[in-house]
This record gives C-alpha cells, structure tokens and sequence, in this order.
C-alpha cells in the first residue's frame, strides 16, 4: 500500500533540487560579480543580499536593483538568472498540477481516504460488496436504522453516483474489485467491527472469493453471498456461508407459497413490507395452469418449483432448444396475441412475464390481459427505475431480484431469528398460519409492524435476571404488559422462543422465562419501547409482577417506614 | 551500479567534506572560516536532504532525519552571520564567529552520521 505523501515527495525530488540548485547558482553569481556603490567604490553583494535579490526576482516580482543600481555584467547575470529560476519555477509547478490530475494519484487519494473513513468507523459495520441493486437497498435500508456499512464496487460510474450523493447516503465507498485481498483488507475484514460481510457482485467468481476470503480471516462471522448457478450454491455452502440467496429460486418459493399456502405467505410479506397492508383475501381459486414466458435462469427455478407442486404449466420462449427448455414449449418473445393463444391464454390462471427486459414483460402482461381479465399477472422488474411503470400496469405480483435479496438479508441482520421462525411457520398447517396472522395484524393495527429479539441476560434485562435470581417466577405474559397501566397489554406477540437449541413457535403466556432465552417479538415499534423498562427497571417489573408501586432510594424506604407506623399509631 | 546510489553519496559526502573545511581553523577567528564555504554546505545538504524526501526505507529515514539535522544546525549558523553582519551595530564578533562554527560543527557530526549509516548500508545490502 503506497502513500499519498511519499509519493508526492519522490516525484518532487527533482522540481525541488533543480529549484534549489538554480537558486544557489545565482545566489554565487551575484556575490561574486562586483558593483559599485553610490560612490563608484567596487561594492560586493553579500550573501544576505544576493539572496533577497534572487528570491524575489524567482517569483518575477520586481523591486527594482538593490540596494544600488547594478553594472552591466550583474545586469546580464540577472537576466539568465531570471529565465532561470522562472523557468525551475515553472517546471515545479507543472510536476505538481500533473501529479494532481495523475490517474494513479488520484486513485491513490480516494483509496487513503477511505482507508481514513473506514478507521474511523467506531460501531460495528456491514461490508457490502457490489453495490447493485440489492447492494444499494440494503445498504440504504441499514442507513435508515442507522448501521454503518462500508461499499466496494467495481463500476466506476456507480461510485460517482454514490460520492454525488444523488442517493442521500454518506457511505465510505471505494471503486475496485473486491475479489482482491488487499482491497478486502484495507476495507477491514480482519476488523473487530466489521460484523457482516455481503457479497453481492454480479459475478459469481468474485463473491466466492468475498465469502472465502471473509470466513478464512473470521470463521464466525456472518457472511451473506448472493448466487447465480447451483454450482456456486453448492461451493458456498461447502464452507459454511451462513446465507446463500439465488433471487429467482426464492421467489419461486414465495410463488409457491402464494399459490398452495398464501396465509404463510401473508405472514412473511408483513415482515419484509412493514407499510404492507394485509391482503383482504388470499387468491381464492388456484387451480389452472400457469403460461411461463422466458426460459432462463428465472423459468428453470420456477420449472423446477411448478413440477414439484404438479403445476400444470407451459413456457414461452425465443429459442427453446439452446436453452435447454422442456417440450412443449411455444416459440416466441410472448409479448404478441398469436403466441400467448397458442400457449392456451384463454383458459390459464395466470401468466409470469420473465424475461430479463422490462419492456417486453409489460408488453407481455398487457397482451395477455386483453386476452383473458381474469389471468393472475406476474411480472419480472429488472431495473428498479422502471418501479412506476409497473405500478401503473397494476400487475399482482412484482418480481424484483434485487429487493427480494435485500428483504432477506435485512430481516437476517437486523432479527436473526425471524429467518429461523419462517422456517417453523412453514412447518406448521395452514389454518394455524391463519390464526397467527390473525393475531399480528390485530397487534399491529395499521401501525408499521417491527420485530425484535429479547434477550433473557443481565446486559439487555437486567431487572428480569434479578427477579429470576432472587427466585421468582416471571412469566412470559409478564413482558407483554403496558409498564404505566398493567391491565393494559403491550402491542406485541411473542412469536418464538428459543431456548438451548430449541425453537418454539407462539410460545404459551404463561411459560416461565429462564435466563439464556430468547423471545423473538413482533408488534409495534412503541412495545418495544415500553418493555424495555419492564426489563431494565426493577421498580416497573414489580408494579407489572404485584400492581404495587414502591418507592425506591434509602431515604424513601425510612420515609415510608416511618409514615406507615404514624399511620398505624393513629388509628390504634 | 545505481545511479541514484552514487550521487546520493556524492552529495552525502561533498556536503561532509564541505562542511568539515569550513568548520577548520580557529574557532572565533572570522578569517579563518569562508561564508563561501558556509553557503556551499548549505546548498549541498539542502540538495541531499530532497534526494532522501520519499524515501520509506528504514535507512532512507534515518537518513533523512540526519541530513535535515544539518540542514537545520547551517541554516541557523547563517543567520546568525547575517544578522551578525547586517543588522547589529557591533559586527561579527569572536563569540559569535565561534558559536557559527560550533553550530557548523554540530552538523558535522550529522553529516559523519549520515556518511556512517551509507557506509554501513553499503556494506551490508549486497547488490
């Protein structure tokens, strides 16, 4: 890692001798040629003089000859003086306004700074390679909680984007390949604070190399990598990535889920949409069969889901046989009637407009639509700047990989056992699915709906942990109550408990809490507010545990001491 | 053969040499020591000071900090000269002739310094 000033110090080794030596030789010059005084006496310029002379007339400003007139042979050694220090002058100055506009330079510059910001990061930060159009949601949804996070991208123009602050983050960001060790360390992977690493480049090889490099350095770190084939999953996963995300492969899962089970689907959209409002009805009739255009990446994940749920479904695309894509398939771009009539339009359920261009999946939806009103549509948004055009072709399902791979990754870091708790969702049956949702929207009442995790230890509940000790029992319902009127309940459900290594969904009220749990709430953001006094403040805990308010402090216990007897004497 | 080694040492050791004729001679005896000697120490050390800017080596620092050493103990050396001559009524005096020549002696020890450690170099870093 090179210096800025080191190198601007080696390339100003020659501007500075040469300006050095011009000046020393016409300082001697002019000691040396003698003048005469106001007398006529031969006078000889001292050093002192000699250099006052030269210093000026190297910056061509002059004061006229001093301190007498000068002979004709001091004349001619001032004029070659003059063109010589002008032009040392000028060559410094053209060394340094060149180094400036170096590329190297300048690169060199960004690099120290940020290597300067990111040392001066002092909380624990997110490092976020690649910064597209999941690396940007996700960093702007950690700027809105105010998580830190430090950005490598390879494309220039997007770190422009960034430093302009056309996006409203203030981020250290650096532009260079973050496959590169150094680049990784100087952005601090080997840093305490450092407590994720998101590997989400549009290059398979590239974020291998993150996911490795990161869990070489710190094995415990979280380490999230998007992915593009099944190879690189597989190789991911080989050494432990803690969260392997192939956008197309979860939203198949999630079309799914829609289609077979949509109220656990419901469940997970409040989550990832807090502003969401929840759906009145689930699509009540989802039997048909389903007109798929593009075969790729997206129509091999969603062939794979539609064949495991025996779904009846037939693809459209432009050259079936080079991709591989099953028989049957209609040839065709799908966004003209003919092909989507030959595809069976008429009589489908819905359509998936998945082709990698935007235009031609709403080109695709509108076709359709005018074909057959009733079609479920389902779209694929690959530019996130196309958003307002989607909206208005008002089609039921977006599908946008960068921000399904966002929702992810920030519900994974901001509430880790929310992923876990969507895993147990999916186990249990659909009626309970019901109930469940029932219950979060009741708590959540229009209000945004938050998430948090609990801690059962003396950092984040110390009164509870003191309860605990001192042998009583607290029980679950405990938590949930409103610390100014314990009648009242708090906005929130208990949704998990995890304790050990087991994990139990919707957790009883009346479960007494031990230390070492963790209860996953949801519910709204002021809950979580109000039940941090039951847990730090002993004085709350006992008004929720026993309606009595007792005052605290030496000096009020005797007050109150005192008072009861005076109480007691008077009524005797 | 490096270039840039040889006429590091050659102004490395031009400015020693310099400064250790102008140091001669009798301490407080003013014609005893050359301002033309004075000025060209000083240039020359000013010179080996800039050809070590940069430098990350070990040695190169520690080179540099020698050579400003002298800079610095000369360029002080020469105003008081200055000063001595232009500016205070009793001229060059013997107890300031004798503290320029102290101070000149002082960045000799610096330039002997800066000539040991490029020895030392020499020998040690086989190229």
């Amino acid at each position: 890692m090179q210096h800025v000033l080191y190198l601007l110090l080696r390339r100003l080794r020659a501007p500075i001798i040469t300006i050095i030596s011009v000046y020393a030789i016409s300082i001697v010059g002019f000691v040396l040629i003698p003048g005469q005084d106001d007398q006529g006496n031969i006078w000889h310029m001292d050093f002192f003089h000699a250099f006052y002379f030269v210093s000026f007339m190297g910056s061509t400003i002059g004061f006229g000859e001093v301190p007498y007139a000068f002979t004709v042979p001091q004349r001619v050694w001032a004029t070659l003086s003059i063109y010589g220090t002008v032009i040392s002058w000028l060559y410094s100055m053209g060394t340094i306004f060149s180094l400036f506009q170096d590329r190297n330079f300048r690169r060199l510059t960004y690099r120290t700074r940020f290597i300067n910001q990111v040392k001066r990061i002092t909380e624990p930060y997110y490092l976020i390679c690649g910064f597209g159009s999941s690396g940007s949601r996700v960093a702007q949804q950690l700027d809105n909680h105010n998580i830190p996070s430090v950005v490598i991208e390879s494309k220039l123009k997007v770190i422009n984007e960034l430093e302009t602050d056309t996006l409203g983050l203030k981020l250290p960001s650096l532009c260079a390949n973050a496959s590169d060790p150094e680049v990784l360390k100087i952005a601090g992977i080997d840093n305490d604070l450092c407590i994720g690493v998101l590997a989400l480049t549009i290059e398979d090889q590239t974020n291998l190399a993150i996911a490795i490099n990161s869990k070489l350095v710190k094995p415990d770190r979280l380490v999230i990598s998007g992915t593009q084939s099944k190879a690189t999953t597989g190789n991911l996963a080989s050494f432990g990535t803690d969260m392997i995300l192939d956008p197309f492969d979860i939203f198949a899962d999630h079309l799914m889920l829609i289609l077979t089970q949509p109220y656990k689907h419901l469940i997970y959209d409040i989550f990832v949409n807090p502003h969401h409002k929840v759906w009145a009805s689930p699509y009540q009739n989802t039997s048909g069969s389903w007109v798929i255009c593009g075969y790729g990446r997206f129509g091999r994940a969603l062939e794979e889901k539609f064949k495991t749920h025996n779904i009846p479904h037939i693809f459209i695309s432009t050259d079936p046989s080079s991709y591989g894509a099953p028989e049957g398939t209609v040839r065709g771009t799908g966004t003209e009637a003919p092909t989507l009539l030959q595809a069976g339009i008429e009589n489908a359920l819905g359509v998936i407009a998945g082709t990698d261009n935007d235009a031609d999946n709403l080109s695709i939806i509108i076709t359709a639509r005018n074909l057959n009103p009733a079609l479920i549509t389902v779209a694929r948004q690959n530019v996130r700047t196309n958003k307002p055009v989607f909206r208005a072709a008002d089609v039921n399902l977006i599908m946008e990989p960068g921000r399904i791979v966002a929702n992810e990754i920030y519900m994974r870091v901001r509430t880790p056992l929310l992923t876990e708790c969507f895993n147990l969702i999916r186990q249990q049956d659909e009626a309970s699915s019901r109930t469940l949702l029932r219950v979060i929207s009741h708590a959540m009442a229009d209000q945004e709906l938050d998430a948090w995790t609990l801690s059962i230890d003396s950092k984040q509940s110390p009164a509870i942990t003191e309860a605990i000790d001192e042998g009583q029992k607290i029980a679950l319902s405990s938590l949930d109550r409103d610390p100014r009127n314990r009648e009242q309940p708090l906005a929130a459900v208990p949704l998990m408990l995890k304790r050990g290594g087991e994990y139990r969904l919707v957790p009883p009220p009346e479960t007494a809490l031990e230390k070492g749990d963790q209860i996953l709430f949801c519910g709204q953001h002021q809950a979580q507010i109000h039940m941090g006094w039951i847990l730090r403040d002993h004085n709350t805990l006992r008004y929720i545990q026993t309606g009595q308010i007792g005052p605290d402090g030496l000096v009020w216990r005797w007050l109150k001491g005192r008072h009861q007897k005076k109480m007691a004497r008077k009524f005797q | 053969m490096n270039r840039e080694k040889i006429v590091f040492a050659f102004f490395i050791m031009l400015a020693l040499t310099l400064n250790f004729g102008f140091f001669l001679g009798e301490i407080d005896r003013p014609d005893h020591h050359s301002v033309y000697e004075l000025y060209a120490a000083i240039v020359v050390s000013l010179i080996a000071t800039v050809m070590k800017l940069g430098d990350r080596t070990h040695v190169g620092a520690v080179l540099l900090a020698t050579s400003l050493v002298a800079d610095l103990q000369l360029i002080i050396a020469a105003i008081i000269w200055g000063v001595m001559t232009h500016i205070s009524d009793s001229g060059m005096t013997a107890y300031a002739m004798a503290s320029i020549v102290s101070l000149s002696a002082g960045a000799l020890l610096a330039n002997i310094t800066s000539v040991v450690l490029l020895i030392v170099e020499t020998m040690t870093v086989r190229h």
